[in-house]
């Protein structure tokens, strides 16, 4: 361990500016007494060093990159790395000891939650909803000037399940009075791979669409034969490709195409990162939820005015008790860093992630588990 | 100058036959060590090669077994898996991979052949040379550049074409309803036919050129045009030649997976409708497409379907050996 006086003086000027990573520090600091590491003292536990290895889902790979790149501005000796396996992957090397940290797109499933004890030496999995992206409908309407076309869930469900076929067809004229709408034929668009996007799509219009979806939720796309694309951007070059195209992705590739607004209660809400992060403080606290593990159920049908219901959370997955002291830091460290304004305005911006930055209720939760992480 | 020479002979000759000899024997026995150290390398790569092969099939196997073996319960867990069994799965997608590789032959083979022969009898020979440099670079393009060119641009540029065919013969089942952007297999096919297109010219370019200067003059004397030769001495020497590129050929696109991932809207459907998106997809492809977030029994089912992969190709080419051994029998070759 080198201690640079620059890096000191960054800490201790860090450490002024954000009270909340002052408190993680802190709490850092009294940890390391019984553990008996000697070295950084007291007033600078933010010299941390070392590596953090994460590994999980790939939608929220680009926030991760840009919060690695955040934390080591502050932190420039500690080398995290992150590696977007996908949500199962990342859970199961976090459950085997391989990674500190995983990205997941769903919660801890009841029997990784034993394994979780196991890997966290009695403690406890610590699951935080750091990531919110909203999922936009995107579709591609050259000819259409208005700024989002209105459609309640069911209309986007019977789309997608082609029982409407045409842009005119009444059921989207109804609720769209205003726009004149082509008389071309729709083009539903997936995602071919296997994804978080469309497992929180269809779960959206199986909650949300009063029966006009026949299917169960998936990752996996359930209907076959339609065009689709490889990723977020596959699905925004087909759905881009041809006139009268309509698909789903990640909110913030939406770029020129138009977007939908979703029927929630009796308005039509555009997507904003605002409205997205509503929805997850109007949602409750799934089964089983502790102080420790945030996990969100998402209220799909929400009436409350201004929330946005098609949203994707992703999870930072991480222990309440690390064996290594430095790991325990490390952790602590990062993720006060990704849950901080900072941390969550980096992730929210579009040259990122695009994500919804979580709202002050939810960031003080999210502090309190965090700082309940300890070594032993 | 005899005087002079003859004792300097007999003075040097002992000397320099003692050099001579060492010389000798150590040349040959560094001769000796160099060749046996030589065999010794080529014997070992060889064997390496064998190794290779052998610890990826072993490989392959290995970690496909679990998904062999697995009951239909437990492959229906993975969310993506269609179908009962391993075999079920990746009957359509080895149906797929095939169909797309076979029309990229079509496609390309005639093609290539043109190219080949003019610049092996066409072309002025300073064209010929450059032309056969550009052909040699086209094929060192990786083939996610040709994926890139594929969906961003391809895509676009055989829209309108593929409309007409559908629209005038889409009668034809094989061209019906053609749904825009055309991300079906058809495209997938060119795109593939001009990854396979440098190989199967560059091959077939040497093969002609090979053609005994005899043949040709011979067949030049009895009065034939230039096509004519061509036909009845180049075509038929070079045959086995153009079938070991097509083959070469067959064997690239049946490997190939950017380009298809990033042109084709995948489908799992024994399906000959080619302008359809959702119909095709081909296992190296969908192994890329789905390995990524794969965990547990799901790797094993996707390294089966490489294990079939690896299964065709080698079929694939032993089918290529056997057509070239069988034809050499009577080519002009001999």
């Amino acid at each position: 361990m080198k201690l640079s006086p620059r890096n000191r003086l960054g800490a201790v000027a860090l450490t002024g500016a954000l009270a909340l990573t002052l408190a993680a520090c802190s709490s850092g600091g009294n940890a390391e007494e019984p553990a008996g590491t000697a070295g950084s003292g007291d007033e600078a536990p933010a010299e941390l060093s070392g590596s953090l290895a994460g590994a999980g889902a790939s939608s929220q790979e680009k926030a991760v990159a840009g919060w690695i790149a955040g934390f080591n501005e502050q932190y420039p000796d500690v080398s995290v790395s992150y590696d977007a396996v996908g949500s199962g992957g990342g859970r199961e090397q976090f459950l085997a000891g391989a990674v500190q940290f995983a990205g997941s797109d769903a919660a801890l499933k009841e029997e990784e939650l034993t394994q979780a004890e196991e890997r966290c030496v009695g403690g406890e999995a610590v699951e935080l909803p750091l990531y919110i992206s909203p999922i936009a409908v995107v579709y591609n309407l050259p000819d259409v000037d208005a700024e989002n076309i209105n459609m309640s869930a069911a209309t986007i469900a019977k789309v997608f399940n082609r029982e409407i076929t045409t842009w005119n067809d009444p059921a989207i004229a109804a609720e769209n009075p205003d726009v004149e709408l082509p008389a071309i034929d729709i083009i539903p668009v997936n995602r071919s791979d296997e994804s978080g996007t469309t497992e929180n799509f269809t779960e959206y219009l199986a909650a949300a669409s009063e029966g006009a979806w026949p299917h169960e939720p998936s990752g996996d796309w359930p209907i076959s034969g339609g065009q689709s694309g490889q990723g977020t951007q596959g699905v925004i070059d087909t759905v881009t490709g041809a006139e009268g195209a309509i698909g789903y992705a990640d909110a913030s590739r939406a770029g020129d195409l138009g977007t939908v607004a979703l029927k929630v209660g009796e308005e039509y809400v555009p997507f904003s990162a605002e409205a997205a992060a509503k929805v997850v403080d109007a949602s409750p606290r799934a089964e089983g939820a502790t102080e420790n593990r945030l996990v969100v159920e998402l209220d799909r049908t929400t009436t409350e005015a201004g929330a946005y219901p098609l949203v994707l959370i992703s999870y930072h997955i991480a222990c309440s008790v690390y064996e290594d002291q430095a790991d325990a830091d490390n952790v602590k460290a990062y993720l006060s860093y990704v849950a901080s304004e900072a941390g969550q305005e980096r992730a929210a911006d579009p040259s990122v992630a695009g994500a919804a930055p979580i709202s002050e209720d939810l960031r003080a939760e999210v502090q309190t588990a965090i700082d309940s992480i300890t070594a032993g | 100058m005899a005087l002079t020479t003859t004792p300097r002979r007999s003075g040097t000759s002992p000397d320099g036959e003692q050099v001579d000899a060492g010389a000798a024997v150590r040349a040959a026995s560094t001769g000796r060590v160099g060749s046996r150290v030589f065999a010794g390398l080529s014997t070992g790569a060889g064997v390496l090669i064998l190794l290779t092969l052998a610890a990826v099939a072993v490989f392959l196997v290995i970690r496909a077994w679990p998904a062999l073996t697995a009951s239909s319960e437990e492959l229906g867990d993975i969310s993506w898996f269609n179908g009962d069994s391993v075999a079920e799965y990746v009957g359509p997608l080895i149906f797929g991979t095939l169909l797309a590789s076979v029309l990229a032959l079509l496609i390309a083979v005639p093609v290539s052949v043109g190219i080949a022969l003019f610049i092996s009898h066409y072309a002025p020979r300073r064209l010929a040379q450059s032309l056969g440099y550009l052909i040699d670079l086209l094929a060192a393009i990786p083939s996610v550049v040709y994926g890139l060119w594929g969906a961003l641009w391809l895509l676009g540029v055989v829209d309108p074409f593929f409309e007409w065919l559908s629209g005038a013969l889409g009668f034809i089942p094989l061209f019906a309803d053609y749904q825009a952007p055309a991300k079906n297999i058809l495209s997938a096919s060119i795109v593939l036919a001009v990854m396979i297109l440098p190989i199967i010219t560059a091959v077939s370019r040497e093969v002609f050129l090979q053609t005994p200067r005899l043949h040709e003059e011979a067949s030049l004397a009895l009065g034939a045009t230039r096509w004519e030769m061509v036909r009845q001495a180049v075509l038929p020497f070079g045959r086995s030649g153009v079938i070991s590129a097509s083959m070469l050929g067959l064997g690239r696109a049946l490997g190939e997976t950017m380009a298809v991932l990033m042109v084709i809207s995948p489908g799992f459907l024994y399906s000959f409708h080619l302008l359809q998106p959702g119909q095709h997809q081909t296992i190296a492809a969908n192994i890329a497409s789905k390995f990524p977030e794969a965990s547990g029994l799901s790797v094993s089912a996707l390294i089966a379907t490489g294990l079939a992969l690896f299964v065709i190709t080698f079929a694939v080419n032993f089918v290529a050996r056997w057509i070239i051994a069988r034809r050499a029998e009577f080519s002009g070759a001999n």
